[in-house]
C-alpha cells in the first residue's frame, strides 16, 4: 500500500485498482528509503508577492520543491518504480488527484500509470493555468478560472512531465507516467512501499528530478517484504 | 425634435465635462520627482480639451435649436464671411494651443525619456516574462553576474539563468519578484525580456515603457513617497496579462538597507 | 476628360449571375453591406460577451459552456477565451464592418451613379473584389473552430506574440496562421476594389461631371482609395512575413535567445518593432479608411436636410486631401512608448497635433452649414447630427494621445478604447446608419419607416456616451486595457463603472434590433420609394429606385451643375446635377 500523502486527503493516490472479486494471489513488497549523499542545492524561498491570496495562505514562506529533504538525509518526491520484469500487473484505475491550492501544485509529483485517469482541480480563489510540458504526449494548457469544473485527463505514453503554471511562474510539479501500475513515491521519511508484486526478479528505478536516477534488481517470491534503498547524488547546482 | 437634440447634446455635454472637472475619476497622487510636470500637461489639456469639447457640443446645439424647420418659410442664410472664419478658427485658435502644448510637453517629455540618470543611480536589472515580472540587485560586489537562457529555472527560483556553478559575480545577485526601492533615491531600473513584450506601468510614479525582446531598456526615475504601489504590464503578452504585476515597495533608507541586508544573508 | 465610355452589358438573365456571382456594381455593394452586417452582428455579440464577463467575470454566461467547451468550460470564460473574443472583435470590426460598409459597401453601389457611368471601370475584378473578401471572413471565422481557437494577441498582432507560434499560448498556432491568411487576403480585395474606385472616378465621369462637381461622398471615396491602395500594399507583405516567421523558420520579427514555454526558441535577428513600424504604417491611415467615407456621407446628407449648401466645399476637399497626406506621416504615435527612439516621439506628434486642423475646420464646415438653415428631421439627417457630436468628442480625446508626455500615462489604458471607439466604433457607425436611412429607398426602392428610425438614433446616441464615456474616466484612474479581469487591488474600485458600462452596451446593443427589424420589414414590406423622396441634387436620385440595370436606362445623364445647390428661393429649393440648363 502506498503512504498517504500529508496535508491533503485529496492527494491520496493508490497504484493497484481496488474493487470486490476474489482475493488477490500472494504478493511480495518491496518498500525502503532513499537518501542523498555530497552536497545539497540551497533551498531557496519561494516568492509569491504578486499573488497576495496565495502569500496569505501560507503563514510560514514556502521553499522550493526541486529539492526537498528530511530527517536522516531522507529525500522527498522520489519516484521509485519497476522499470522492468513487470508480467501483466491489471491496470491502476483510480483516479489521481492533482490539486493547485495556496499557489502550489499538490503534490509536487504525481505519479500514475498510462491511461491512469487524472482530475486536476483549482482550489485557489482565482485563475491558474495548468500547462504540462509534454514533449512525448500532447503538449497542452488549459485555464481554471474560480468555480471551474476539473479537467478530466489521462496519459498515453510514458514520460516524467515537467508541470508549470503558465500565470504564475514558480508553480512547477511533476506527472511520472509510467508504463508499470507497480509505483510509489517517497514521503517527507524518505520512504516508499511497492506492494502486490507477483514473484519474480524486477529492475527498480528511482528518479527525482534533480538528483538523477539509480536503478537496482529484486528479486521477490510469494508474501514476502524484500528492502531496497537509493542513495542519490546531490549537486549544489 | 431639433429642440430634443440640442437639448440632448447640451446635457451630455456638460454632464461628461463636469465629471471631467469634479475628479470624480482621477489620476492617483504623484511620488515622482518628473510628474507633477506630467500633470500640469495633463491638465492644461484637459482645459483646452474641456473648452473645445464644450463649445463644439454647445455650437452644435444651438445651431439645430435655432435653425430647425419653422412654419414660416424663413430665408436661407450663409454663414457669414463664408468659409473663412473656420479655416482662422481652427488654424490660429487651435493650431496655436497645438503649438504651445506640443513645445512644452517635449520638454515633458524629453526630461523623462532623453536625460540620463542622476549620478549615483540606483541600478536594479529586471526581467519581464510571461506572467511576472523579476528584480535583480547587483549584491555585495556591486556587479551582476551574466545570464544564460539555457539555465533559467523557474522551480529553483533562477529567474535570470545565472550559472550559480562557475560565476561568483553571479552568486550574491539578490533576486527577487518585487520592487524594493528607497525613497527619493535616483533609481536606473534596466529592462529585458525574456518572452514577448511587456510593459512597466507605475500609475503614481507616471512612468510606462514598453519592454521589448532582443532590447535592454533604461528607464530611471525617483519615488518620493513611501508606501505599497502596483506596477503593472500594459503590452498584450499572452492569456496571464491580466495578472501580471508585481508590488513597488517604497521603504525609507534605513528599512532599505535592513531589507537588503536580509536578503543578502539569505542567499 | 474622357466621358462615358460604356462598360455596357446586358442583364443577365439566371439567378445566379442576378443575385450571386454578379458583375454589376449595385448587387456587389449590396453583397458587400450584407456581409458587413453579418460582420457587425458577429462583432457586436463577441463585445457583448466581453462586457458582460468584464462586469461578471465569475458568472457563467448561459449557453456558452455548450459552444465553447474548452474557453468556457461550465460557462466561466477564461483568460485565453476573453482574449481570444476581444482579438476576433477587433479583426473583424476594423476590416469586415468599417473598411466595408462605408467604402466597399456604399461606394460600390453609387460611385458608378455618382459619376454617371453604367459600373465599374472592371466589373468582373470587382466582383472577385468581393468574394475574396468573403472568402478571408470565412477563413478567419474557422479560427474559431480549428485548432485550439482564436489567436489572443488582439489585432494589432504584435511580434513575437504572433510570430512564434503556439508556444505563447492557446490560438497561437494555426489560430494566428489563419488571421494571417485572412487579412492578407482581405488586402489584395481591397487593393483590387481601390485601383477600381480609382480608375472609375478618374476615367468614367459622364459628360459635365468635372472633378469639382464630383459628389462629396465620391471625392471621399477616391481619396479613400488612394489612401488604401498605399496602406494595404505594405500590410499585405506584413502578413507575409508573419507567416514566414511562423512557418518558414524566419526570423523577420523574432530576435535571438527568447524562452517561451521553458523552450529556447529557435530564431535570431529580427526585430519585434519593424512588424510595429509596417503595421501602424498601415494602421493610422486604416483609421482614416473607416471615417473619411463617413465624412463624406455626412458633407452629402447634411445639405440635403438643410436645404442650403455645404459651407466650404472646396475647403472641405482640401482638408480631405490634407488629412490623407498627413495619414502617413503620424504612424508612430501608436509607438511612442514602443522603445523606438524617444526623439521620433516628439517628431511624430507634431504631424499628429497638425492634423487636427484639417479635421477642426471639417466639423466647423458642418457646424457652420447648419447656420441659416431649414433643417429637416429625419433619421439620416439625425445620424449625419450625430455624427458630428460623437466625432468631436472621439477628436479631441486624440489631443491627450497625441503629445508624448501625457501619453506616458494614457497609453496602454480606458482612455485609448475611449477614443478610438468614440471615432472608429460610433462615428463611423453613425456614418453607416446615417448613408444606410439615406440610401435605402435608392437601393431597394422602399421607404425605412422614419418612426422606428428616431427611436433607433435616440436610444443609440444616448447608448452610446453610456458606454464609451465612462471609459476616459477609467483611463484617468489608470485602468489597464485587454485585461480578462480586473483583479489588481487599485483597479476593485473601479468594477462598478465597468457595470454600468455593461449594462449600457447591452442595452444599446438590444437597441439595434429595433434597426435590423426596420431594414428587413421595410424591404418587405415598406411603401414605394420614389426617385427622390429627399430632394437631392446628385446623379442617383435623377434615377429610379432602384435604378435601372444600366443606371440611367441607355441615357448617361449630362451634368450641368454642382452637387451643392441648395437653398434658392422659389417653389423649388434645389437644383439637380443632371438639370437641363
Amino acid at each position: 500500500m502506498v503512504k498517504k500523502e500529508e496535508g491533503s486527503d485529496r492527494a491520496l493516490h493508490r497504484g493497484i485498482g481496488v474493487g470486490g472479486g476474489p482475493p488477490p494471489p500472494p504478493a511480495g513488497t518491496i518498500s525502503g528509503k532513499v537518501t542523498y549523499t555530497g552536497t545539497l542545492p540551497k533551498v531557496r524561498p519561494i516568492d509569491m508577492s504578486k499573488e497576495p491570496n496565495c502569500v496569505t495562505q501560507h503563514p510560514t514562506p514556502v521553499t522550493t520543491q526541486d529539492a526537498v529533504t528530511g530527517p536522516g538525509n531522507s529525500v522527498r518526491y522520489v519516484v521509485v518504480y519497476v522499470s522492468a520484469g513487470d508480467q501483466g500487473a491489471p491496470a491502476a484505475t483510480d483516479t489521481v488527484h492533482y490539486d493547485q491550492k495556496g499557489c502550489l501544485y499538490i503534490p509536487h509529483v504525481a505519479a500514475m500509470q498510462v491511461h491512469q485517469p487524472l482530475e486536476i482541480f483549482n482550489d485557489d480563489p482565482h485563475s491558474h493555468n495548468i500547462h504540462p510540458l509534454a514533449r512525448v504526449n500532447p503538449e497542452w494548457n488549459k485555464s481554471q478560472p474560480k468555480g471551474a469544473p476539473p479537467i478530466r485527463t489521462a496519459w498515453d505514453q510514458p514520460e516524467f512531465i515537467p508541470v508549470k503554471c503558465n500565470v504564475h511562474p514558480w508553480m512547477h510539479g511533476y506527472f511520472a507516467v509510467l508504463a508499470t501500475s507497480h509505483f510509489g513515491v517517497t514521503d517527507s521519511t524518505g520512504e516508499f512501499s511497492i506492494t502486490g508484486l507477483p514473484a519474480g526478479t524486477y529492475t527498480v528505478t528511482a528518479w527525482h528530478e534533480r538528483f538523477g536516477t539509480k536503478s537496482q534488481e529484486v528479486t521477490v517470491g510469494g508474501s514476502e517484504t524484500k528492502t531496497a534503498n537509493f542513495v542519490l547524488t546531490a549537486r549544489p547546482y | 425634435m431639433g429642440k430634443l437634440f440640442a437639448v440632448v447634446v447640451t446635457l451630455i455635454a456638460l454632464a461628461s465635462a463636469t465629471i471631467f472637472a469634479l475628479h470624480i475619476w482621477w489620476v492617483p497622487p504623484d511620488i515622482s520627482t518628473h510628474g507633477s510636470r506630467i500633470d500640469r500637461q495633463l491638465n492644461e489639456t484637459m482645459v483646452v480639451a474641456g473648452v473645445l469639447f464644450v463649445g463644439a457640443q454647445l455650437a452644435l446645439a444651438f445651431f439645430v435649436w435655432r435653425f430647425g424647420a419653422s412654419a414660416t418659410a424663413r430665408p436661407i442664410k450663409s454663414f457669414p464671411g463664408g468659409p473663412t472664419p473656420m479655416v482662422v478658427l481652427a488654424t490660429v485658435l487651435v493650431g496655436a494651443e497645438i503649438l504651445v502644448l506640443t513645445l512644452v510637453g517635449s520638454k515633458v517629455w524629453a526630461d523623462v525619456y532623453q536625460t540620463p540618470p542622476a549620478p549615483g543611480a540606483l541600478q536594479i536589472e529586471m526581467q519581464a516574462e510571461q506572467f511576472a515580472f523579476y528584480f535583480r540587485y547587483a549584491g555585495a560586489d556591486g556587479r551582476f553576474g551574466a545570464m544564460h537562457p539555457e539555465l533559467m529555472n523557474d522551480a529553483s527560483e533562477n529567474f535570470f539563468g545565472l550559472d550559480l556553478a562557475n560565476d561568483t559575480t553571479a552568486r550574491d545577485d539578490i533576486v527577487v519578484g518585487s520592487l524594493v526601492i528607497p525613497v527619493n533615491q535616483p533609481i536606473v531600473l534596466r529592462m529585458h525580456s525574456k518572452d514577448v513584450n511587456h510593459s512597466f506601468y507605475v500609475p503614481e510614479l507616471r512612468i510606462q515603457q514598453d519592454i521589448v525582446p532582443g532590447l535592454v531598456i533604461p528607464l530611471h526615475f525617483t519615488a518620493t513617497t513611501p508606501g505599497k504601489y502596483e506596477l503593472v504590464c500594459t503590452q498584450l503578452c499572452g492569456l496571464g496579462h491580466y495578472n501580471m504585476r508585481a508590488f513597488v515597495e517604497v521603504k525609507t533608507r534605513s528599512d532599505f538597507d535592513q531589507w537588503l541586508k536580509e536578503k543578502a544573508a539569505a542567499l | 476628360m474622357t466621358h462615358g465610355v460604356t462598360t455596357a452589358h446586358a442583364q443577365p438573365q439566371s439567378f445566379l449571375r442576378r443575385h450571386v456571382f454578379s458583375v454589376d456594381h449595385k448587387v456587389i455593394g449590396r453583397q458587400y453591406l450584407d456581409l458587413a452586417l453579418v460582420a457587425v452582428v458577429t462583432g457586436m455579440v463577441l463585445s457583448w460577451i466581453m462586457r458582460f464577463h468584464l462586469g461578471w467575470p465569475e458568472t457563467p454566461v448561459p449557453g456558452l459552456g455548450k459552444l465553447a467547451p474548452t474557453g468556457a468550460a461550465g460557462g466561466v470564460i477564461t483568460p485565453e477565451y476573453y482574449l481570444a473574443l476581444m482579438t476576433m472583435h477587433g479583426t473583424i470590426m476594423v476590416f469586415f464592418v468599417l473598411t466595408t460598409a462605408p467604402f466597399a459597401g456604399f461606394g460600390n453601389f453609387f460611385l458608378p451613379l455618382h459619376v454617371g457611368a453604367e459600373d465599374m471601370a472592371f466589373p468582373r475584378i470587382n466582383m472577385m473584389s468581393f468574394w475574396v473578401t468573403l472568402l478571408a471572413f470565412l477563413v478567419l471565422l474557422s479560427a474559431f473552430f480549428i485548432g485550439d481557437g482564436p489567436p489572443l494577441s488582439g489585432w494589432t498582432a504584435y511580434a513575437p506574440l504572433s510570430a512564434v507560434g503556439k508556444d505563447a499560448g492557446p490560438g497561437q498556432g494555426v489560430g494566428q496562421t489563419l488571421w494571417a491568411v485572412s487579412i492578407a487576403m482581405f488586402c489584395v480585395a481591397q487593393l483590387l476594389g481601390s485601383l477600381n474606385f480609382i480608375a472609375t472616378t478618374l476615367d468614367l465621369r459622364t459628360r459635365g461631371m468635372s472633378l469639382a462637381r464630383l459628389p462629396f461622398a465620391t471625392w471621399a471615396w477616391f481619396i479613400t482609395s488612394v489612401i488604401g491602395l498605399i496602406a494595404f500594399a505594405v500590410l499585405m507583405p506584413a502578413c507575409i512575413l508573419l507567416i514566414l516567421d511562423r512557418v518558414a523558420g524566419t526570423s523577420f520579427f523574432i530576435p535571438a535567445g527568447l524562452v517561451i514555454s521553458d523552450r529556447l526558441q529557435p530564431h535570431a535577428g529580427g526585430s519585434p518593432l519593424l512588424w510595429q513600424h509596417l503595421f501602424w504604417f498601415f494602421g493610422h491611415p486604416e483609421v482614416y479608411i473607416a471615417i473619411l467615407p463617413g465624412f463624406g456621407i455626412v458633407s452629402q446628407i447634411l445639405p440635403v436636410f438643410a436645404r442650403k449648401p455645404l459651407l466650404g466645399p472646396r475647403v472641405f476637399i482640401v482638408c480631405l486631401i490634407a488629412i490623407a497626406f498627413l495619414s502617413y506621416t503620424v504612424w508612430g504615435h501608436h509607438m511612442f512608448l514602443s522603445g523606438m527612439n524617444p526623439v521620433s516621439a516628439t517628431l511624430f506628434s507634431v504631424p499628429t497635433l497638425v492634423i487636427t486642423i484639417p479635421a477642426t475646420i471639417i466639423c466647423l464646415l458642418w457646424i457652420g452649414t447648419l447656420y441659416g438653415a431649414r433643417l429637416r428631421f429625419t433619421a439620416a439627417a439625425l445620424f449625419a447630427l450625430g455624427f458630428v457630436s460623437v466625432f468631436v468628442s472621439g477628436g479631441i480625446s486624440g489631443f491627450f494621445l497625441a503629445q508624448p508626455s501625457t501619453d506616458i500615462y494614457l497609453h496602454g489604458t480606458y482612455f485609448v478604447v475611449a477614443h478610438f471607439h468614440f471615432v472608429m466604433g460610433v462615428a463611423a457607425m453613425f456614418g453607416i446608419f446615417a448613408g444606410t436611412y439615406f440610401w435605402f429607398p435608392k437601393m431597394f426602392g422602399r421607404m425605412m419607416n422614419e418612426t422606428l428610425g428616431k427611436w433607433h438614433f435616440w436610444l443609440t446616441f444616448i447608448g452610446v456616451y453610456c458606454v464609451f464615456m465612462p471609459m476616459h474616466y477609467l483611463g484617468l484612474a489608470g485602468n489597464v486595457r485587454r485585461y480578462s479581469a480586473f483583479t489588481d487591488d487599485y483597479l476593485q474600485p473601479l468594477i462598478p463603472l465597468h457595470r454600468f458600462i455593461t449594462i449600457a452596451a447591452l442595452f444599446t446593443g438590444a437597441v439595434q434590433l429595433i434597426f435590423l427589424y426596420n431594414l428587413i420589414r421595410s424591404r418587405l414590406r415598406g411603401p414605394v420609394a420614389p426617385a427622390n423622396p429627399w430632394e437631392a441634387t446628385t446623379l442617383e436620385w435623377s434615377t429610379s429606385s432602384p435604378p435601372p440595370h444600366d443606371n440611367f436606362g441607355g441615357h448617361p445623364p449630362v451634368v450641368t451643375h454642382g452637387p451643392n445647390e441648395f437653398g434658392g428661393a422659389g417653389p423649388r429649393d434645389y437644383v439637380m446635377q443632371a438639370e437641363p440648363q
